[in-house]
């Protein structure tokens, strides 16, 4: 009887997985993802609706951020061109089923990796290209310069179904102060609320808040509080099943990563090729075979390189000049004071 | 033998289709969710939510199960959709009775309302009241006084809160009036029928209304203060209100803009349906002696409200199912809630997509049951 109803309800509402026929299989070299990707010619990937230094689209519609180059890499690596992804924008709420669902093959949209988003809904991350925490902005005026100064009372603006709405409870609870969550769908809309003075503060990701800040009508009369309140590693995902294809995505990831570790960057990388050093000659594609294990030619990891540049190249690009956070923080390098360490390509 | 083929194989052909249709889906949800380790079932009604919610009817908070945030979701759906209906109700039947005015400024403005607002598409009219409308507002600080106690301003209207004392007994006493004119109805029909007297019932049930619940403040120990808002500092520049009770501009917005489009559809049923009534029976009625007063309440209006009612429980429904736009403005309504929240929270689409469906078909069934009862209590009975 409890199968009947079992059935019937998942009858009932099963947009998601509707009509999607079953597409993946267990193969142990294919990538079903990959091939249909070569046949559709480019990326599905699902990034932000408009996250300057993260995912952004200018006016004529083209996409920059470090979360947009990350699909980037994965085109240059699979198709042999940076240039041939779809984006596909969606909200915090749409993200994961637009994955699960097939929409889009690569989430690259700041999420932050949680245990249960991991293990329980299909998804499957597979590095971190961003390493933040969430934080608190206030107007200057109001005097507050610590998380501490919160009272009885205060409004906070945050997005919807968001780890942010998790860690803003755990941190008032734990505080026992009471808090009015005033909780939109779209980025934009909490910040016109903040804006408006709806709410006393606006709580994200503190890399969120700096690229947020900018849209404020005035700028300059708000702050981010000095407190970091949560982790919120922030990386690409992957739909669960297809283990080629998020080895592709996390060794694209890793390629800038290690690129920028080896001084490999995208205007040197052709004459690294006769470097004597073997580790930068694998990076290259110059040594060894490893796009064999993916099923992909030998210069895919040069391509990622040449075409969207290291991890150092498009964090300058993308958030260091355009004054989002001028300092890297811990997104440096290892060996540079950072945390940044990627396993080694070989 | 021929007939009973002719009949009944359509039929079980097609009962067979949909079955098979079914079956179908069912089987490739099932394969899809299972290629993509997707668990299904409801255990994650039981666990902790971790989330709060900005306005609640019930004492909740995030060590609260999923359940529970369910049930705030679904309360604050009912809330604002009751609020709206009785507003949309009593605005619908004055702009309604205005259109039929002999008075030309009434009737035209009457109608110019009901072509405006059933004109624009009522997500619009949700993003005018609370980006433009109620942005506008003032900062807590700077708000004056409506009534002396009231504040509104842009982060909620406060009003004073009623701290009662000794309440079971006033509603005991209210429960007896109500009981009591119920009474005193019976018998006036009865008085009615068989004597032909006739006594002013409304008069007395006011009266009554009014008398026993005040007995009880005499003599029945209840007492009523109001705990009035009063300005708070939160930083150098923030106030907030606090004491008495603070309603969201969200929910201000929305039921303004439920209301006033919905007032608008009401309107034109209670129109269609006076005026579905014909001349001669108010002719007919007044010819037999019957007061104007006697004459809307025994002959038109028993007849119009048969036109009326159906159509106007398609508005209730509609309004209802419309609230779940309140996700537009952060209203915490059933869909950003349950279907918000909680769904991105838990990863569960399937199963809390389903419940949402489940309760808005059982919220709006219940509402034509409870219409439907009523309209057969109206309806002409064949004698």
């Amino acid at each position: 009887m409890f199968k009947i109803i079992k059935q019937l309800t998942s009858v009932v509402a099963m947009f998601a997985v509707l009509f999607a026929f079953s597409t993946e299989t267990m193969a142990a070299k294919k990538s079903k993802t990959l091939e249909n990707t070569k046949k559709r010619g480019f990326v599905r990937c699902g990034v932000s609706q408009g996250l300057p230094g993260f995912s952004n689209a200018d006016e004529s519609g083209n996409w920059t951020g470090i979360d947009v180059d990350v699909c980037r890499a994965v085109a240059a690596a699979t198709l042999g061109d940076a240039t041939k992804v779809k984006f596909t924008p969606l909200s915090a709420k749409e993200r994961f089923t637009a994955l699960t669902s097939g929409e889009i093959d690569i989430l690259s949209r700041n999420t932050t990796w949680t245990l249960s988003r991991d293990a329980d809904i299909g998804l499957t991350f597979v590095g971190v290209n961003f390493y933040d925490g969430q934080g608190f902005m206030v107007r200057k005026g109001s005097g507050i310069s610590s998380t501490g100064e919160f009272k009885n009372g205060t409004s906070v603006c945050t997005n919807l179904g968001t780890t942010t709405e998790l860690n803003m409870r755990d941190f008032f609870d734990s505080r026992g102060i009471s808090y009015e969550p005033v909780v939109f769908e779209k980025a934009d809309e909490v910040v016109a609320a903040y804006d408006a003075g709806r709410c006393d503060t606006y709580t994200t990701d503190k890399s969120g808040l700096a690229a947020q800040r900018t849209k404020l009508s005035a700028p300059d009369d708000h702050v981010v509080l000095p407190e970091t309140i949560s982790k919120e590693p922030l990386g690409p995902v992957v739909r669960q099943g297809d283990s080629v294809w998020e080895d592709i995505v996390r060794w694209s990831l890793n390629t800038m990563i290690e690129a920028e570790e080896y001084g490999v960057n995208s205007s040197n990388a052709d004459m690294m090729k006769t470097s004597n050093n073997p580790a930068i000659k694998r990076l290259v594609g110059a040594e060894g075979e490893l796009g064999a294990a993916f099923g992909l030619d030998n210069d895919w990891n040069l391509r990622i390189i040449k075409q969207v540049g290291n991890y150092g190249e498009s964090y300058k690009r993308n958030i260091a000049d355009t004054g989002i956070l001028p300092d890297r923080g811990p997104n440096e390098l290892w060996t540079k004071g950072g945390i940044l360490y990627v396993p080694p390509a070989r | 033998m021929n007939n009973i083929i002719k009949r009944y194989i359509p039929q079980i052909l097609a009962i067979l289709f949909v079955v098979l249709i079914f079956g179908f889906l069912t089987l490739n949800a099932q394969t899809n969710m299972d290629n993509r380790g997707i668990d299904f079932g409801f255990g994650f009604l039981s666990q902790e939510s971790s989330f709060d919610v900005q306005f609640s009817l019930i004492e909740y908070s995030g060590s609260d199960s999923y359940a529970r945030a369910f049930l705030v979701g679904l309360l604050n759906t009912l809330l604002v959709s009751f609020i709206s209906i009785i507003i949309c109700t009593i605005l619908g039947v004055i702009i309604g009775v205005a259109r039929l005015s002999s008075n030309y400024l009434i009737k035209n403005s009457a109608a110019w309302y009901v072509e405006f607002f059933r004109n624009i598409p009522l997500l619009l009219q949700i993003f005018f009241w609370y980006y433009a409308a109620l942005r506008a507002l003032p900062m807590p600080e700077k708000a004056d006084a409506w009534f002396g106690v009231t504040y509104m301003t842009v982060k909620g209207y406060y009003i004073p809160a009623m701290v009662w004392e000794n309440l079971n007994v006033f509603l005991y006493c209210g429960l007896a009036a109500i009981i009591a004119i119920i009474v005193l109805r019976n018998y006036a029909n009865k008085l009615r029928d068989t004597q032909g007297k006739q006594i002013p019932v409304l008069l007395y049930s006011v009266g009554l209304l009014i008398v026993l619940p005040l007995l009880s403040f005499l003599f029945g120990g209840v007492s009523l203060e109001f705990e009035i808002p009063e300005l708070k500092k939160l930083s150098k520049i923030s106030y907030i209100y606090e004491g008495g009770i603070s309603l969201p501009p969200e929910l201000i917005a929305l039921v303004l803009a439920l209301s006033l489009y919905t007032s608008t559809f009401v309107a034109e049923c209670v129109r269609a349906g006076i005026e579905g009534v014909s001349k001669g029976q108010k002719e007919a009625a007044a010819s037999v002696g019957l007061t104007p007063n006697q004459v809307l309440k025994l002959v038109i209006m028993p007849q119009a409200l048969r036109i009326i009612i159906p159509p106007t429980t398609n508005q209730y429904l509609n309004l209802t199912k419309n609230s779940s736009l309140a996700a537009a403005i952060a209203y915490p309504d059933l869909v950003l809630v349950f279907a918000g929240t909680a769904l991105m929270q838990t990863g569960k689409a399937i199963e809390i997509v389903s419940i949402t469906m489940l309760t808005y078909l059982t919220i709006s069934l219940t509402i034509a049951a409870v219409m439907n009862w009523y309209n057969k209590k109206i309806e002409i009975k064949e004698k």
